[in-house]
């Protein structure tokens, strides 16, 4: 039976019994996410609504809990601020996220369907987690041309990586990168060479070639310039929708011009979460970053 | 539709790298024969027996360094343990020299001469493919390259780096050192083989085998560099220095570091082998002395001194490094270690990219005496060499290329 098919006949059913019937633009994504659909592996299902779920994730590093209990999940396109004190524990969820670190306990979903405490850093890229590290990471005696050519999406085997040609579509979109992040020319330059600013383009420039849908990233802005920041904003919001967006940060100012939905890290666990008025309101909040 | 020009894959070697490349060719494969079978000796042009031994050894040597260069200068991962791979080709060669012997050994049996005098009646199982040639270069390829795919899947898939892989290998050739001292291990224990009389049924005393050697090493090494060079040249050479420079970003950017590791360490490891087997030929002698803990370092200083991560880098050094030691050896037989030293010293301090990182220095200097815009060479087949040089030209760490915007970064966080 097909899902409309089904529907239907919930709808029916519903009025049959006299009981209200929405057919459901819930947050969790409707109805539609209730019927039998059939779960291609490797494709990210995001029917439910959510792209990522953390539930009750706590991981320890010789007895010092730096994740604790940590409850969290993002919509597909969204764009999420994550703010926190020194030692919230942003960086390990990050960690924990794509692979590096493995939780105690708790679950990680991508999507409804793909466990991601089942699947290694590799893995978890070519699935679709780009990740910006806090320390702008770059292939520093590579040209950035080349920094982005490896990191484009496609077959990263040995073999392929051999015999590998970028065909035309590929350069486009090669093309397409560099201008988005402003290094169009500097092509042929070391990525060593480029200023911290630029790195950080470079690196973010990185993740969108692997076309990712969701994006961690750490401390983008740290180290910009405010011309360079305001453009990092810019291209945030550009890129809100397409894809889903993690962004861990401390500048306020920056956080303000790209946010919607804030949450709070302290300690391991949420804190709080709404908009940023919302947060930077909270009793709680004020006391974590004032009251020590 | 976008005003971006990407700069195009270059060809495999430059104009005047071809022409490099068919000199050394036509060097090794007619000129040295010339010179060494028919013009005179008393000629001042005539390559003396001597100087045909001591070029071949030192070519397997640069094979050596050509491998150690792969591992070490580009994929960041110091092996110790290439004096093993280059033993173990050698051994197997040897085994096939040991046969062709026959009846002529001292002892007169089929079995070689160390096996009698042990009284053993036949010959132990790992001798088993040793009487044929085509299997005997089958196993030289196949010996090191197993036991590197195998060391080197626990070794890496344990995510063991630096100096702790260094020592591993170190202790790994250590080990089949002493394995390979005992006489019960059926490899002629101390003394090793020696005394080959023929190889594929040809003398190899004579003058016409030790040229066609030391040709056939030549081949391989140009044969080798090619390899080196395309290998470089593809996306997988510039995954192996992106895992050198930053292998986290490697693994979120998709890729699995695991096979890349193990596909170089294994081809290193092949290549070493097939250095040693031609080496062993020329010197008439392999022993477990092959595999001491000095021979590994060796290598890497040949590659460190020819400049690391530069594919001719680690031939020059070999040649220098070895050339220096024949000599002093000869001239000053008690400094030759002294001299070593030092220089390792005096590369690692003054010269962090080798006699190659030097020269490209030197030259970018004269190409551009103002060079205090880092900004786009034109995109050439010269591009990354000229970009490499200016990088080494300002001091290279990857540490210290980082801009100073440091000021910045505390000015943006709130």
């Amino acid at each position: 039976m097909t899902p409309d098919l089904m529907e239907a006949g919930a709808e029916r059913a519903a009025r049959a019994h006299g009981l209200p019937y929405d057919s459901g633009s819930t947050e969790s994504g409707g109805r539609a996410a209730g019927f039998g659909r059939v779960a291609t592996p490797g494709e990210v299902d995001v029917t439910h609504g959510r792209i990522l779920y953390l539930e009750d994730v706590s991981v320890s590093f010789d007895g010092f809990k730096a994740i604790n209990k940590l409850s969290l999940d993002i919509a597909p396109g969204e764009l999420r601020c994550i703010i926190g004190p020194n030692g919230a524990g942003k960086t390990t969820m990050m960690d924990i996220i794509t692979g590096k670190t493995r939780p105690d306990e708790g679950t990680v979903f991508f999507g409804s369907t793909i466990d991601l405490l089942r699947h290694r850093e590799a893995d978890i890229a070519q699935l679709g987690i780009g990740r910006k590290f806090q320390k702008p990471t770059v292939f520093e005696h590579l040209t950035v041309f080349e920094n982005l050519e490896l990191a484009l999406k496609t077959d990263k085997g040995v073999r392929a990586s051999m015999l590998f040609r970028l065909d035309s579509a590929q350069s486009d979109r090669l093309a397409e990168v560099l201008e988005t992040i402003h290094l169009a020319d500097s092509v042929s330059r070391l990525a060593g060479n480029l200023s911290h600013g630029q790195k950080q383009w470079l690196e973010i420039g990185m993740l969108l070639m692997q076309d990712p849908k969701l994006l961690l990233l750490d401390e983008p802005v740290a180290g910009m310039t405010d011309e360079e920041t305001a453009r990092t904003a810019e291209l945030f919001l550009t890129l809100k929708g397409k894809h889903s967006l993690m962004v861990v940060e401390h500048d306020m100012s920056f956080i303000r011009t790209i946010s919607e939905i804030v949450t709070v890290l302290c300690d391991g666990s949420v804190l709080a979460q709404g908009t940023l008025d919302e947060v930077q309101a909270d009793e709680r909040v004020i006391e974590v970053y004032l009251g020590r | 539709m976008t005003t971006v020009t990407l700069p195009s894959k270059g060809p495999l070697l430059s104009g005047k790298g071809w022409t490099a490349f068919f000199v050394a060719l036509i060097v090794v494969c007619a000129v040295a024969p010339v010179l060494n079978m028919w013009v005179p000796a008393d000629s001042p042009l005539h390559m003396s027996d001597y100087a045909v031994a001591l070029v071949g050894k030192i070519m397997c040597y640069a094979i050596c360094a050509l491998a150690m260069d792969l591992i070490w200068g580009y994929t960041g991962i110091l092996s110790l343990g290439h004096g093993l791979f280059f033993a173990l080709g050698g051994y197997l060669m040897g085994m096939y020299l040991m046969r062709q012997i026959g009846r002529d050994g001292n002892y007169k049996s089929d079995l070689p001469d160390f096996m009698v005098f042990l009284d053993w009646k036949e010959l132990p199982w790992h001798w088993t493919f040793s009487g044929s040639f085509p299997l005997t270069l089958l196993m030289i390829v196949a010996v090191p390259g197993l036991i590197a795919f195998v060391f080197g899947f626990f070794a890496f898939r344990s995510r063991i780096k630096g100096v702790y892989f260094s020592i591993i290998t170190q202790a790994m050739t250590f080990a089949a050192m002493l394995l390979f001292f005992r006489n019960e291990t059926g490899f002629g224990g101390n003394n090793g083989f020696t005394d080959f009389k023929r190889i594929l049924g040809v003398p190899i005393a004579t003058q016409e085998m030790r040229m066609t050697l030391f040709a056939l090493t030549g081949l391989t090494l140009l044969g080798f560099f090619l390899f080196a060079k395309w290998l470089i040249g593809s996306k997988f050479g510039r995954v192996l220095q992106a895992i050198r420079d930053a292998e986290s970003r490697v693994m979120f950017s998709g890729y699995n570091p695991l096979p890349y590791k193990l596909t170089i360490w294994v081809i290193s490891a092949v290549m070493c082998g097939v250095a040693g087997a031609l080496y062993v030929p020329q010197v008439g002698i392999i022993n477990p002395g092959e595999m001491s803990a000095a021979n590994s370092i060796e290598i890497a200083i040949w590659a460190a001194v020819g400049g690391r991560a530069t594919l001719i880098g680690p031939i020059i050094g070999a040649f220098i490094v070895n050339g220096a030691k024949s000599w002093l050896t000869v001239a000053y037989p008690e400094y030759w270690l002294y001299f070593l030293g030092a220089l390792f010293i005096a590369v690692t301090l003054f010269l962090p990219n080798g006699i190659v990182g030097l020269v490209r220095k030197w030259l970018s200097k004269e190409k551009a005496p103002a060079n205090a815009v880092p900004a786009r060479p034109a995109v050439s087949d010269g591009r990354e060499e000229a970009q490499r040089a200016l990088a080494a030209a300002q001091g290279m760490e990857p540490e210290s290329l980082h801009a100073p915007l440091g000021a910045d970064v505390k000015g943006a966080r709130a």
